[in-house]
């Protein structure tokens, strides 16, 4: 068990700049979910960690050690990978088996870990059967074991629930977190999935185009994202974005067809005319005469709420969600909740929080 | 059952009974063609020199096979008499198990060089395994033969083996085999502290397990059917190898050829290649339906 410490880690193939500075503190037992679209340099920032790939520049603590120039074996920790990387023609024993084999321990500590492990994540009957016999779930479950074993400063995950189908991934989303928190060893997991980002960290980190655009707990990133590319990522359905500018004194915002939204938390900094975009959930829409007008196109039921996709007059995009079954035809006119309103710069996408 | 139905299935039935004949009676004919020939070999080994001297082709199995083969086995025969088969099929056995061994050891360690490690120069190493893929034994013979007894390797079964054992096509295969081996292999193994030969030794190798057995009966069968070399390197007929020595067995022009005796010793010389195919292939779909990927 130990911390993380990343500090200006940058990556670069050749050419193209993949991280472009990343700074990381993870706690003591800490799970940490880096969250980001496909591509924008998640796996590379875990493989870094785990020495699989060096940084071009940049260091990475753990504990108080730099491990920055060691290998992955003298980093102490350990990986499960999306497709599990379990040796084919190895069981399940000798799998578990093989990292702590190398290291040198005795064979009765060696069958003392793996039992244990086995017990834990309720794999002891497979422990003679070959990869290859195990269900999807199972395999699962043995590169966990894997990982455990080792009884690593540190838990490295590659996406290792998005080969399960849906209902696994629910059901070992849970498992992972419970055994995270009961064996307390700080975690780094990486997923392209919001929910599973959502439900598994203490922190997300949310990564976009090689920076971490905002690290918070998730209930923060979902009440306050950093920028605008944060507000649309996490949250489903995605946030509604509306073009306005600042009204005189901040107090307020204008849209482009004239409805004036006050802020409810404070005013915002800026002179009149400011660039803004307004950042309303659709859940945060209530329907209300004389708001904004929602020509509805489609209509979702998802039984105890609605979704209702439509457009502005100006050709923008909204999404309503509302509870109950809805029939709407034609013209909706809905009201944001104003406690609810995110307001983020027009031009840097950076969200601008009131004054004092 | 309706009448159509049952008129539908009755022709069908009747066209997978039609089916059934012709497919057999190719095969038979196939195998007439291929086997024929061998059976003569067969029949001939257990007649006397005279039945077959006299020209006409006996088809059915004569009372001399036991004298046959223990001439052939024991003492040999025809134009140089006196190379025992058994020796031969010795030398033959050990030259081609070398070579099939030797040439999947260099195969595997070069492909593994190539597959996994970057080092200056990979491209140009292998792009010079890929083109000495051009170039067979006969092409490179005289200077090789050159290089053998400048080393004083001639008559030797080293000298036999080794400038047999460099292949490019295995490296080749080994290394187009390797590339589908996924990285998250290779990086388990980083994480699990097992460096580069244990990983070659614990994952690489059991993994190319079905791929070495394939190669082996390949290779295997191309050692033991070396003709040019054998021919060349060596000329102690101690070193003699079955194939060399059958084709010396039969003499040109008018002399009399102890056919039985040929024959005998050509069918001796079938057996190792057909127990080598026969035990690899156990082995083979063994190893086939124990791992994947
Ligand atoms: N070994 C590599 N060589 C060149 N480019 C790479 C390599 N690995 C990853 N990349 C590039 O780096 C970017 C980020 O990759 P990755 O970290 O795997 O993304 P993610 O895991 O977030 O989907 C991608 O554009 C990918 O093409
Ligand atoms: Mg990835």
């Amino acid at each position: 068990m130990a911390t993380l410490t990343l500090s200006g880690v940058r990556k670069s193939f050749g050419a193209t700049a993949v991280l472009h500075g990343v700074d990381l503190a993870v706690r003591d037992g800490e799970m940490i979910v880096v969250v980001g679209a496909s591509g924008c340099g998640k796996s590379t920032l875990l493989r870094i960690v785990a020495g699989l790939e060096t940084a071009t520049a940049g260091r990475v603590m753990i504990g108080d050690q730099d491990v920055t120039a060691l290998e992955p074996a003298d980093r102490d920790v350990a990986m499960v990978f999306q497709n599990y990387a379990l040796y084919p023609h190895m069981s399940v024993f000798q799998n578990m088996a093989y990292g702590l084999k190398i290291r040198g321990l005795p064979k009765p500590e060696i069958i003392r870990r793996v039992d244990e492990a086995a017990a834990l994540l309720d794999i002891g009957g497979l422990l003679d059967r070959k990869p290859r016999q195990l269900s999807g779930g199972q395999r699962q479950r043995v590169a966990m074991g894997r990982a455990i074993v080792r009884e690593p400063k540190l838990f490295l995950f590659d996406e290792p629930l998005s080969n399960l189908d849906a209902k696994l991934r629910v059901q070992m989303r849970a498992e992972i977190r419970r055994l995270q928190k009961r064996l307390g060893v700080t975690s780094l997991f990486v997923t392209h999935d919001q929910v599973e980002a959502m439900t598994l960290g203490d922190r997300l980190v949310v990564m976009h185009a090689g920076h971490a655009a905002q690290i918070a707990t998730p209930m923060e990133v979902w009440e306050r994202p950093a920028d605008t590319y944060v507000a649309g990522f996490i949250g489903s359905p995605a946030m509604n974005f509306l073009a306005a500018t600042l009204e005189a004194g901040g107090a307020a915002a204008r849209l482009a067809d004239g409805l004036v939204l006050p802020f409810a938390d404070g005013s915002r900094a800026g002179e009149a005319g400011r660039k803004l975009t307004l950042g309303i959930r659709p859940e945060h829409l209530r329907p209300q005469t004389g708001g904004l007008r929602v020509m509805v196109e489609l209509v979702e039921p998802l039984g105890a709420e609605s979704l209702l996709h439509g457009r502005l007059p100006d050709g923008a995009e909204m999404t309503v969600k509302l509870a109950g079954a809805v029939h709407a035809d034609g013209v909706l006119e809905v009201m944001p909740i104003a406690e609810a309103l995110h307001v983020f710069d027009g031009e840097t996408g950076r969200r601008i929080e009131p004054l004092g | 059952m309706t009448v159509a139905a049952e008129a539908l299935a009755g022709r069908s039935a009747r066209r997978r009974v039609r089916e059934t004949v012709v497919t057999h009676v190719c095969l038979v004919i196939g195998v007439l063609i291929f086997a024929f020939p061998i059976y003569l070999a067969l029949i001939g080994s257990t007649h006397t020199s005279g039945t077959i001297g006299r020209g006409d082709v006996p088809l059915l199995p004569g009372p001399d096979a036991v004298a046959n083969y223990a001439q052939a086995w024991g003492i040999g025969g025809g134009r140089f008499m006196g190379v025992p088969a058994g020796g031969m099929l010795l030398n033959s056995l050990l030259m081609a198990s070398l070579i099939a061994v030797g040439k999947i050891a260099i195969s595997l360690t070069s492909a593994y060089a190539i597959a996994f490690f970057r080092f200056p120069g990979r491209m140009v190493f292998f792009w010079l395994i890929f083109i000495t893929l051009m170039l067979p034994v006969e092409v490179r013979i005289i200077p090789t033969f050159q290089v053998m007894v400048s080393l004083g390797m001639t008559n030797s079964m080293a000298g036999l083996v080794i400038p047999l054992i460099a292949s490019a096509t295995a490296t080749l295969l080994f290394r187009q085999f390797f590339l589908t081996i996924p990285d998250e292999y290779v990086e388990a193994a980083k994480i699990d502290g097992a460096g580069p030969v244990r990983f070659f030794f614990d994952v690489l190798l059991p993994l190319s397990r079905t791929n070495i057995a394939a190669l082996f009966v390949i290779l295997f069968i191309y050692g033991w059917n070396q003709y040019l070399w054998p021919l060349l390197i060596v000329n102690d007929r101690s070193l003699e190898t079955i194939v060399v020595g059958l084709t010396k067995m039969i003499g040109s022009g008018d002399a009399q050829n102890e056919w039985n005796v040929i024959m005998a010793t050509a069918v001796l010389a079938m057996v190792p290649p057909v127990g080598v195919v026969l035990l690899m292939q156990r082995w083979f779909v063994r190893g086939l339906t124990e791992t994947e990927k």
